[in-house]
């Protein structure tokens, strides 16, 4: 196959109308562009283990090494640990969200409002 | 039959994989908050009564801030998944398909059939957002739709349903022997057989019995054959056929199951495929059809959630199957005499995988299956 056809097809969409959620359908396209490069940056992550770990091991790397490099089962856990951890930092705003509905108590002043309290004499 | 899979290439799958663990654990659980905390409230002020069924409420929560970032976060995902797998498969599907040719060539377990035409319950929309579905052929003998599938669903299942992907084929077997001790079916059929990741348990549970796997897909079938071969399962049989119109006799098979195949079909050919169950099935056998569990009795946002992959994951017959009371339309349909059951069959999977033991089902993932069918008494013999 020739690369730029093989490239297309890989990054197809599939038949039927893509949902939009948003009211802004700029808000879906803009997640779908930060949430591939957030596996991205999961990917690069996963690989620098790799390097680090065969480095630990031998002092010595190649190319082939790294392709071939499969974890056992602690490190499988620890990196799916890693990604667990970093997934929910990505999705931190979410958390705060759901928190703020669990916590009756939650606040929903904002930090204007009290800027312009705490200067009142 | 596998796909070879690079460093970043796994690294994608991992990170998918995790990401469907944090969605489905600690995110999903929003949903049900915003609805009573925000969005319910917001309908009824509109409409004067809550929500009244899941309809709704999907209305109800489509202008919930919290709902449209998970949904929209999910669909990115389900896209991601795709885009993974084909990266993965494409750049070698030339290969793939000349190892299947090798492995089906000459094969008379492989029939194809090219007038098999693809419904339009399956061509209308793709299924689970897999482009070009089931059914694309890029090349002649091509099997990278089937390879995508394969390679896809162990990061998606995170290894629920085992090694082989086999764990419903496997749990099926295990139902049925515990259900008929020491019965040897001569002749059994898997409809919708896809590329035969539960064909091959039952043709391993059963090595005196003729399987024949059935689906419409022509990629799925040859690498599904190729796959069983390379595995060394001879007594299995691949047909290019529709579930709707099998050509086969009267009373042709002992045993007759589906796993995950009747979501994926229509109210018409469900019926038509109930019957075709019905005729070819032959006396003292049973059939039994694996799916998830029906809505009755659900709470209705538990249904609501269910929902999302019909439409958002496209697989649009999925809401009404899972309204449908299958025992009542088994009856309906025929099967005279038969004992129409319903039973929970459990993912049997190898022991380093995890059980079935994870605490939260993600609304269609789980390694358990709701499961309808009925048995058909054996003629009773003048002595």
């Amino acid at each position: 196959m020739e690369p730029t056809e093989l490239l297309r097809l890989v990054n197809a969409a599939s038949a039927g109308k893509r949902p939009y959620f948003f009211e802004n359908r700029d808000v879906d396209r803009l997640l779908a562009i930060v949430w591939a490069m957030a596996g991205e940056l999961a990917v690069t992550r996963e690989r620098l283990d790799t390097v680090e770990r065969l480095l630990a091991q031998k002092r010595t790397l190649s190319q082939a090494e790294i392709e071939s490099f499969r974890p056992d089962g602690a490190a499988a856990a620890e990196r799916g640990q890693w990604q667990v951890d970093y997934i929910a930092r990505l999705l931190r705003v979410l958390q705060q969200e759901q928190d703020a509905l669990r916590s009756a108590a939650s606040s929903e002043v904002s930090a204007e409002d009290v800027s312009r309290e705490v200067a009142r004499e | 039959m596998s796909p070879e899979f690079r460093h970043d290439e796994i690294a994608r799958f991992n990170f998918l994989a995790n990401f469907n663990k944090v969605m489905s654990g600690s995110i999903v659980g929003g949903n049900a908050l915003a609805f009573e905390q925000r969005a319910r409230a917001a309908w009824q002020r509109e409409h004067g009564s809550a929500p009244a069924d899941r309809f709704e409420i999907r209305a109800a929560m489509r202008g919930d801030p919290y709902y449209q970032m998970w949904s929209a976060l999910r669909r990115s995902g389900m896209e991601m998944r795709q885009q993974a797998g084909r990266a993965v498969v494409l750049r070698q599907a030339e290969a793939l398909r000349d190892r299947a040719r090798a492995l089906n060539q000459g094969a008379p377990t492989l029939q194809l059939d090219p007038s098999v035409f693809v419904p339009r319950y399956q061509s209308a929309v793709d299924n689970h957002c897999m482009p070009g579905s089931y059914f694309a052929e890029l090349m002649d003998d091509d099997v990278s739709a089937a390879a995508n599938y394969d390679a896809g669903m162990f990061a998606t299942t995170t290894g629920l349903f085992g090694r082989f992907l086999d764990g419903a084929g496997g749990g099926t077997a295990y139902w049925l022997k515990q259900r008929r001790p020491g019965w040897q079916p001569a002749r059994i059929l898997d409809l919708g057989c896809g590329l035969g990741h539960n064909s091959v348990p039952l043709a391993r549970a059963y090595p005196a019995a003729q399987v024949v796997a059935v689906d419409i897909s022509a990629p799925m079938l040859r690498y599904g054959h190729a796959r069983a071969r390379g595995m060394g399962v001879s007594n299995l049989t691949f047909r290019q056929a529709s579930a709707e119109a099998l050509p086969y006799p009267d009373r042709s098979f002992d045993f007759i199951y589906t796993t995950m195949f009747l979501h994926e079909t229509s109210y018409t050919a469900l019926r038509r495929i109930l019957r075709e169950v019905d005729r070819l099935l032959a006396p003292g056998g049973l059939h039994i059809h694996l799916e998830q569990p029906p809505y009755r009795g659900m709470d209705e946002f538990e249904k609501f959630l269910r929902d999302w992959d019909c439409y958002h994951n496209n697989e649009p017959f999925w809401t009404t199957l899972h309204d449908t009371h299958l025992p009542t339309l088994i009856r309906q349909l025929g099967f005279v005499g038969d004992t129409v059951f319903e039973t929970e069959i459990h993912a049997r999977v190898e022991e380093e995988m995890p059980k079935v033991a994870r605490e939260v089902e993600d609304y269609g993932r789980g390694g358990k299956w709701y499961a309808v069918g009925s048995e058909r008494p054996s003629p009773v013999r003048a002595t």
